[in-house]
């Protein structure tokens, strides 16, 4: 049997993954797919905390997790819509001004 | 031992999808990379005796939430990132803030490694607790969903309510505009 601590070693794995991916690309599509590979990372851990634990409600956060990550991919996405139509560019740092 | 292999497998594959994901120039090829990370997550939760998130993964995410980004890049024309003329003037991309950041990510993973080897339970057997056939079932899912977090279900009907208006009002062309 594989041990807890090998799940949860993924799970930091992918998150820092995520991080680093918010950080360093320079397109915000890719900075939402990295938001997403964090919010799994986390599911994963969730997930084998909850069979570590023998119960179901790991599963259960899990279901949640997934339904925050759908509205925020719409949202994020509507918003990402919005801003290229302004300025016909992706890059966050294009978009530094409050007010236009 | 062929469950110990398949972990490995599919955790590696998660991991190298997920940095590859981080490393392509064009999102189209990011969000192909994503789907293949999102089916071995799937594969570790069939491993961890979890088949309705495994399911759930695979239709909410590889199947809706990915082809919502597909339909965004191609609408947007896939952009390919326009970088050459930003890394040069970008502060952040002196190399001194960047060292800086480096070692920012740098701690963060010695701090998860070090808060992870200070869990006591981290050795155990992950499916050595509860009854196997009770957790995978999506019965038992359902019964505890549908009753402790019955609150919580529901507030999240109103949430996705609510995305999806932001979503229409923010998407929507105004009126007048071209």
């Amino acid at each position: 049997m594989i041990p807890l601590g090998h799940y949860l070693v993924v799970s930091a794995v992918l998150f820092s993954i995520g991080t680093a991916g918010v950080f360093l690309r320079r397109n915000l599509i890719t900075i939402l797919l990295s938001i997403e590979i964090m919010l799994n990372a986390v599911n994963l851990s969730f997930v084998a905390f909850g069979r570590a634990q023998g119960n179901v409600d790991g599963q259960i956060i899990t279901f949640f997790v997934m339904t925050v990550a759908a509205a925020e991919a719409a949202v994020g996405l509507a918003i990402v819509i919005g801003l290229f139509r302004h300025r016909e560019s992706l890059n966050p740092d294009a978009f530094t001004l409050l007010k236009w | 031992m062929p469950e110990t292999i398949l972990f490995y497998l599919f955790a590696g594959m998660a991991i190298v999808a997920s940095a590859l994901v981080i490393g392509q120039r064009n999102p189209m090829y990011s969000i192909m990379l994503l789907i293949t990370s999102f089916g071995a997550l799937s594969a570790l939760y069939i491993l961890l005796d979890a088949p309705f998130v495994a399911m759930a993964q695979i239709i909410v995410y590889a199947g809706a939430i990915m082809v919502l980004f597909l339909f965004v890049v191609m609408l947007l024309n896939a952009p390919q990132e326009d970088a050459a003329e930003w890394d040069r003037t970008h502060p952040l991309r002196r190399p001194g803030t960047a060292r800086f950041g480096a070692m920012l990510a740098g701690l963060l993973i010695v701090q998860l490694i070090w808060a992870l080897v200070r869990v006591n339970e981290s050795s155990t057997a992950v499916g050595a607790a509860g009854d196997v056939a009770a957790i995978s079932s999506v019965r038992s899912v359902g019964r505890v969903l549908f009753t402790d977090y019955m609150f919580a279900f529901e507030a999240t009907s109103i949430l996705i309510l609510v995305a999806m208006v932001g979503a229409v009002l923010l998407a929507a062309r105004e009126t007048g505009q071209q």
